[in-house]
This record gives C-alpha cells, structure tokens and sequence, in this order.
C-alpha cells in the first residue's frame, strides 16, 4: 500500500450514489475521456476537471477519507456524477498519483485546506460545554414538561381506541392519526409522532391488522408510561427511554479507537428526510456500531463508506438504545479495501442476542447480528436463513421486505448452496440480510442492500 | 391458562373494545389501561422468546464451474460496465465522447468467456436481468454465467428465459452415452430434444441423422422442419438418402427444406436432376458472332420439379417463368458450367453478355448458389473487382447479397475486398459489407475506415450521417488504430462551406472513438493475466 492507501472497487465507489441514475452516469464518466488534469496526493485527495457540455470543464475533487467530495457542477445529487466518475477512474488505476498533497491544483487545494481546518476547529469546540448550564437545564425542563403532557395526551387517546375497539380504527381512517401525531410534534416529542404515524398505517394493512396494531399501541403505551416514569428507571433504561421519545443527547461514552470494517450501508427515505444507516464492526473491540447521518430536502446524507473497506477511526456511542448508535469522531489514514467478516453464530443464537437486547430496549425491532455457516434455503411462506452445520437444523424466515429485495439473488448467487457467513438484522419480524461472505472469498464484503 | 389463549383473549377484547368486553376484572376507565399493559408484558416477552423454526430442505448445491476466477481489475471493469447496461441511448444523433458502455458488455462477456474465466458468483442476477432485457446479449451472457447462472436462474421464474433453448437445460447427456441420449430423445421437452440432436450431430453426424431417423415418421410437421434444419451442420454424402426420402414429406416445408439441403450437397442426385434442368435453359450461343448466353426459361412446373423442390407460384409482382428460372439455377451445383460453356473459368462466364435481358435474373440465381455452396471462385467472379463502379459491377448484386458472397470467402481476402471498396465508393454503402468482416479489422481494413471517415470530416457533412459505420467501428476497429485517430481528435479550423458546428462535432465523434478503442484495449489488458 503506498501514501495513497489502496484504491477502491468500482462496487465500493458505485456504493456511494444516491440513486441509480447518478450510478449510471458517474460510470460512463469513468473512463479517461472526458478528464483532464486528474491527479491525486496524499491524505486521500483526488482531484480532475471534467469535461461538460459547457465550456469550462467542471472542477472535481474527492477527499476520500471523508468521503466528502466538492464539484463546480450545478447538480443537486451528493456525491454529484462527476466525482462518481473520478473514484472511478481512480479506482481503476487512471489517476497519477503525485507525491505528497502539493501537486493538487489551487482550487482543489483550496477547499483541502478548509475541510483540515474546520476539522480541527470541531475537535476544539468539543471541548467546551455550552456557554449558560443554567439557561439550558431551564430549557430542558420545559422540553421534558411538554414531552409529559404530550405523553398523558396519548395515553387518553390509546385508551380511548381500546375502549371502544380497534375494529373501529379501521374505519376512523388515517386523519385522526395524523392529527395525533401533529400533537406530538407540537408537543417536541417526534419519537412519539413517529410512532403514531406507524400506528395510523398498521390499521388496516392487510391480514392480520389487529393484532400488529394491539402490539405497536401497547408498546406505544410502555413508552408512554416509561417516559411518564423515568426518574424511576435504571440509568440505561431512562437513557433509552428519552432516545425514543425524541430527545437526542449527543454522543457521551468513551471514545473507541479501533480498524470499523464497513459492514452496510443503506438508505431509508421519506418526504423530508433521509436517514442512512451505517453499520460498522470493530475488529479488535468485537463491537457493533450503528453511524446515522441525515439529509433533508431530497438531498443525499454527507457521510458515505465504501462497504467493506476498513476504517482506522474513532467512535463516540450514544447512550440507550443498547449502545449499537455512535458518531464518527476522527478517521485516521484512509481507508483499507477490505478486512475479515466479523466472528458469526448459529440461528439459536441470532435470535437470543435479539432477546437479549430488548432488555436494554423493549422497543428494539431487531438487532444486528452474524450468522455464520449458514444457507439460504425456500421454506413454504418463502426464503429462509438455515444453520448448515449441526443435527437439529433450524432457519429464520427472511423479511418480507428482504424477500423482494434483489440483493437476496445475490445472496442465493453467492451461496450456490454452500453455507456462507451473513450480517444483518434480527428481530421480530424474522431477518433482513445487508452483506455476505462466501467461504471462497471470505475477505470479499457483499452488499445486500 | 397458557401464553397463547391470553394473547387471544387480549386481541379479542382489543377488537371489540373493553366497553362491551372488559379485560381481567378491571373496569371503566382502568380497563383499557389495563388490557395496554398485559399485550405490552406479552409481546415484550413473546419477542425476547423467539426460537428458530424448522429449516427446509437445502437447496441442491450449483454445479462445480471449473473457470478460472476474474483477475481483479477485470471484475471491477464488469461491475462498471452491468452498473452502466441500463444507461439509455441519448436521444438524437449526438452523443459525446464518452464511450457507450452498453456497446462494450457483449464483447467483454464473449472474451471474458473464450479465455476461460468464470462469472462471480454476485455478479449472477446482475449479468441475468442484462440479458433478460436484452435478447442480443444473451448467448454471451449465459455461456459466461456458467452453470451457476442456470442454476440460479432455475430458483426465479422471471429469469426463465435462461432455460429455454439449445443448451438451456444445462443437463444434457453426453451423446456418446446412448441410453441417456435415447431416453432424452425418446421423453424430452422440444427445445431439449433439438439441443440434444445438435449436440449429437456436432459429435457424430452419422449418429445424429439415424437418432432423427428412429423417430421421424411420428414427429409433427413443425418439429419435422427444425429437426431437419439441424442436419445443416455436418452435412455430407451420407446424408443424401435420408434427405432423398425427405422430398416426398407430406409438408411442402419440409420438401423445400430438403431440397435444399440436397441442392447444397453438388454431389447429390437431386443436385445433378436440377443440373440437368438448368442446362437445357442457360446455354451458349455463338450464332451471333460474339459469344454470348441465350437463357431459354421452363415453359411449366412439372411434377418432378415440384418433388425437387420448386416452388409453382411465384410472389406477387414475378412472372411464373423467371421464377422457376431463378430456383433451377440457385440450386444446380456451380460445377457444371465451366462444362457448359466451353471450359471457361467462372469469371469469364460471369463476364459473357446475357441475351434478352435475363442477365439480372441469371447472376442473381448464380450469386444465391455460390452462397448455398460455399464456393469461393463463384462468389470472387461474382463480386468482381471492388474499385468497380457499381452500377456496372457483374453480378449488380445488391450489397446485401455482395456481403452474402463475401463471406464465403477467406477472412484476408474478405478484409482486403471491404478496404478497397471504402477506398473507392466511401461508407456510405459499406456498413452491410462490414458487418461480415471479422473482429478485430485487419490493418488496412481499419486504414481504409479512418481514412473514409477523415474523407467525410473534410467534406463537410456531420458524424451522425455515418453513426452506423461509427458505432461498427467502436466495436471493430483494432486499438492499434488509436494514434493515426489521435491525429483526428483536433478541432479543426471551420471550413467556410461546412456545415456549421460539423468540427466540434466530428472531433468529439473520434475523441469517443478513441477513448473507446483505449477501454477496449485496457479490458482486454485486464483478461490477459499476467
């Protein structure tokens, strides 16, 4: 490996489009053709301009340690198809690289600098606590106050859909539901309104409703009351309790410094909002790592991981939740291209460690977990993950919504029978595959998602 | 009570409401509180209890696929160019300088394949949706896809179309293991049975003919017609007799078929009948001084043409006696004209003047036959030289049927006639004539291309009017043509009469030219490990 780190699989870059179209476009843009200029340096920077149907060419450049990129095009798209194709071209060995990051061009050293900077300005903010202790615990009491009634409100408003039957629900249709839950915002509770609205869109969904809404509303009214109850609960418990309910606290635990290799990545969207979900494992510490960032607006989250290169990087967890969530603190160097799958289980034991962690969190809809020596295999209701190895075989039935996936014939592709090892997350509505390893490549990371 | 009937007796209370059904002695305001927190502790605790349920039964295991594994860099380069497939055509005739990687994927799978590499197993559904969606990449797609692909493709109904077809099932038997090969034949699906005769027939082409014959009386007409078809390959003397008995087949498809087939055979009995009639039509006339060729042409179809395979009634807008001409012709074996006419070669019979306009009728009849026969001396003379002007060439055969004649002959000599051709006519009627040359150009054939297209760029016309021969030659031309196109990529100073804009256009045309044949180049770099 030289200055550089390892470059990139074309997979790892295509991993960072926000969509198809963009993949599409950012590989067409990925041969020598339209770039000129290209270079890249040290500390992970890559740079080139592009040519476009204007007539200056676009200025691209990629910090791939980030990732972040910065692009003189107009588009809205993040990473834009210009630094898609310049990760291309780099990952397939079409970019020079220069000694040392003083070949980079002004431009591209410009904003270099300014991303080093802010850097390290953050990590000196970090330091210091907020600027009135006083004013902030007066407006946190008001937060949580607002939160209680909020809460009593729900807890009326369950009660009184049980009282008269949820078979009412159904024809009461989703308006009730949305105003309840635009109480909730109103009440600074979006944990809450979160809820509601999932309740608003169980009744009524098909076979099976009810008792899919009996369990949200009563998990709802668990919420409620543990909110309701806080100061009595244990501290993780409280601390998971408040995370639900809508009160993000930052991040708190002990820095964990460790080679987090990219496990998944994946998307979830709605009208306003982007959530990416990243799962990381640490190879030394063992532990698994939930990173989230956000986009608003249709725009694509800033933070994005090649899945399966390795980090050198420091965590930060959150409290609650069972500790899966953290934040990047620092990344260190850039990243490696691969690294070992973590050290998988059986089934059985998928789906304790799932039993396990409600304790920390009754809420939990799943928990990540590796199956190791596994194989898909088709049971009547649909595709399944079955133990390989041992006498009493036992399998847990694929999520509904992994079983539409295309990434489960990918799955199926690479396990051509064979057991394999399989991440993913295991709840109570059976398993969601995001990445496996074949026994052939065991350091070869592929995504599901 | 057990967990179960209290979790129905929570959902029935829940359904009707605890007003009309209370839950576990509470009532009024406490009931639904209540009947909230009993299904919390139960679906808390029916979650944190989940066990496994029973595995089904393994999927059996996919065929071993003894293929090399994919250098690195060449895998990267296919999950580039699957992630690019779908990526439409822009519309209108510009289209930039990148490169069009859908172009590109056929010929990667087809070079990925002949050098022995095996497909990742990831890469599976990627390559399998590509060739669902498009039916020109699927012999590539699927030879390279392997065995695995079909037993992948086997698991979802939407890739179907895998197994379909000559070699889909993937579970042929081996055609020297007669039993298996007589069950298959015997119960076979119809696609199954025509792959395995193929397969029999490539193997052993005696052994092929006599698994047909053992059944041919009792198969439909339709299967009749494909089965026979299959005889193509491997077709010799000894399949003469066969073909023979074919010609009184009830289906007049099946007649024409084998008529054909025989007519291919210049040895056969049915070749030397269809001789016979075709001589006394065409012959030499030296009562005018200058040889020449009189064609006489059948007055009737008679019964023993017909059996021959002649078809009677001639298309629409065909006179009946040009038609039973053009077919005694066609399928009368080429040797015997030399004979005929005095012990001339085939360019100088080519060459004779033909009486009362039939000369049309006559070189195409010939130019059909050469083609049936495979004889390259007939196809040569009938081409003629290719710097000829053409409305006066010897055959005035249409391009089509000069690519038809084309390629019966010898690759160089084939590459050669092209390169001449563009040299003297240009591109615009060469695309059918190298559509039949072989991949990649020779170096002058490319030569010749570059150069017309250069011809074209001064002239002053637009490089969509030659999109044809441009997207031919992205795909065709050898990577060793980049530097004399480098020379291309400029933009030339605007010309006064050409058309406006025609030189941005025309060098972003080569720069895509040339950045193409460098990708083409470097995949093929990445198949050849070191």
């Amino acid at each position: 490996m030289d200055e550089q780190g390892a470059l990139w699989t074309a997979d790892q870059v295509l991993a960072l489009a926000p969509d198809d179209a963009s993949r599409r476009a950012g590989s067409k843009l990925g041969a020598a053709g339209p770039w000129s200029g290209a270079g890249s340096g040290g500390q992970g920077a890559v740079w080139g301009l592009c040519k476009g149907s204007g007539s200056t060419p676009y200025r691209t450049v990629v910090d791939t340690t980030g990732p972040a990129y910065q692009c003189s095009c107009p588009s809205r798209k993040f990473p834009c198809k210009h630094a898609l194709g310049l990760l291309l071209l780099w990952s397939g060995g079409g970019v020079p690289s220069g000694p040392g990051a003083a070949g980079a061009p002004d431009w591209a050293e410009t904003w270099l600098a300014g991303r080093r900077g802010r850097a390290e300005a953050a990590a000196a903010s970090a330091e210091t606590g907020p600027a009135d202790p006083e004013a902030a615990r007066r407006r946190a009491e008001r937060r949580a106050a607002r939160i209680s009634a909020g809460a009593l409100e729900l807890e009326q408003r369950l009660a009184d859909l049980l009282r008269g039957g949820l078979a009412a629900a159904e024809r009461s249709g989703p308006a009730l539901w949305e105003e309840t839950a635009a109480r909730m915002v109103d009440a600074q509770a979006p944990g809450l309104a979160g809820r509601v609205r999932e309740l608003g869109a169980v009744a009524g969904s098909g076979p099976g409703w009810p008792v899919r809404l009996l369990e949200e509303c009563a998990l709802t009214h668990l919420l409620d009351r543990a909110w309701l109850s806080a100061d009595r609960l244990p501290g993780p418990l409280a601390a998971t309790v408040r995370t639900r309910v809508g009160l993000t606290a930052p991040p708190g635990g002990p820095v964990l410094r460790d080679h987090w290799l990219v496990l998944a990545q994946y998307d979830a969207a709605d009208a306003k909002l982007t959530t990416r979900r990243i799962w990381l494992h640490g190879e030394t510490s063992g532990r698994t790592a939930l990173v989230l960032s956000f986009g608003a607006g249709g725009r694509a989250p800033q933070l994005a991981f090649p899945v399966g290169a390795v980090l050198d990087a420091e965590l930060r967890p959150y409290e609650g939740g069972g500790g899966l969530r953290a934040e990047l603190v620092e990344q260190f160097g850039v990243p490696a291209p691969s690294g070992p799958p973590p050290r998988g289980g059986t089934v059985g034991a998928a789906l304790t460690a799932y039993g396990l962690a409600l304790r920390d969190d009754p809420w939990l809809d799943a928990w990540p977990v590796t199956l190791a020596e596994v194989v898909p295999a088709r049971a009547e209701y649909g595709w399944q993950l079955a133990d390989a190895r041992g006498t009493e075989r036992e399998a847990v039935p694929l999520t509904r919504a992994a079983q539409a996936r295309p990434g489960l014939w990918r799955l199926v592709a690479l396990s051509g029978g064979a057991p394999l090892t399989v991440f993913g997350e295991c709840g109570h509505q059976g398993f969601t595959p995001l990445a496996a390893w074949s026994r052939d490549a065991p350091g070869e990371t592929v995504p599901l998602v | 009570m057990v967990a179960k009937d209290v979790w129905e007796e929570l959902v029935t209370s829940a359904l009707l409401g605890t007003d009309r059904r209370p839950h576990g002695g509470a009532s009024g305001d406490a009931a639904p509180v209540a009947l909230l927190g009993a299904a919390a502790t139960h679906t808390v605790r029916r979650r944190a209890g989940l066990r496994p349920g029973p595995a089904a039964a393994p999927l059996e295991a996919a065929p071993e696929d003894g293929r090399r594994p994919l250098p690195e860099a060449a895998r990267r380069r296919l999950a580039r160019l699957l992630a690019g497939r779908a990526a439409p055509a822009p519309s209108g005739g510009r289209r930039g300088s990148a490169p069009d990687l859908t172009e590109l994927l056929p010929q990667w799978l087809a070079a990925a394949h002949e050098r022995g590499y095996r497909a990742p197993a990831a890469a599976l559904p990627a390559l399998l949706d590509a060739a669902r969606a498009r039916t020109d990449l699927r012999p590539q797609a699927l030879a390279f896809a392997g065995p695995r692909g079909l037993w992948l493709a086997r698991l979802n109904p939407e890739w179907k179309f895998a197994l379909r077809g000559a070699g889909g099932g993937g579970a042929l038997p081996d055609p020297g293991d007669a039993e298996a090969v007589s069950a298959l034949w015997e119960e076979g699906l119809f696609a199954e049975r025509v792959a395995l005769l193929t397969a029999v027939r490539a193997q052993d082409p005696a052994a092929g003919r006599a698994l047909l014959a053992s059944t041919w009386g009792a198969e439909r007409a339709e299967d009749r017609l494909m089965f026979l078809d299959s005889l193509r390959a491997g077709l010799s003397g000894a399949d003469e007799e066969f073909l023979e008995a074919a010609l009184s087949d009830r289906s007049r498809n099946v007649r024409a078929t084998a008529a054909e087939l025989l007519s291919a055979l210049p040895g056969s009995a049915l070749a030397a009948r269809m001789a016979e009639r075709a001589a006394s039509c065409v012959s030499l006339d030296r009562t005018q001084g200058a040889a020449a060729i009189v064609v006489e042409a059948p007055h009737e179809c008679d019964a023993g043409m017909q059996h021959d395979g002649v078809t009677a009634t001639p298309p629409t807008g065909r006179g009946e006696r040009s038609w039973w001409l053009g077919q005694l012709v066609e399928a009368a074996p080429l040797h015997c004209w030399p004979a005929r006419f005095g012990g001339r070669r085939p360019e100088e019979i080519v060459a004779l003047p033909v009486t009362d306009d039939w000369q049309g009728e006559l070189h195409a009849a010939w130019c059909r036959a050469a083609v049936r026969q495979r004889d390259a001396d007939w196809s040569r003379a009938l081409l003629g030289a290719p710097a000829a002007p053409q409305a006066t060439g010897p055959g005035t055969s249409s391009l089509a049927e000069r690519a038809k004649l084309l390629s019966t002959l010898p690759a160089e000599e084939r590459a050669r006639w092209v390169a001449s051709f563009i040299a003297a006519h240009g591109l615009s009627e060469a695309f059918q004539l190298l559509g039949v040359c072989t991949v990649p150009w020779s170096g002058a054939l490319g030569r010749a291309v570059v150069d017309a297209l250069d011809i074209a760029r001064d002239a002053g016309s637009y490089p969509w009017s030659f999109s044809g021969v441009m997207g031919l030659a992205e795909r065709c031309l050898s990577p060793e043509t980049v530097p004399q196109l480098a020379a291309l990529t400029t933009l030339p100073a605007e010309a006064e009469d050409a058309s406006p804009g025609a030189g941005g256009y025309w060098s972003e045309a080569f720069q895509r030219l040339v950045a193409t044949l460098e990708l083409r180049a470097a995949m093929h770099a990445e198949l050849t490990e070191a």
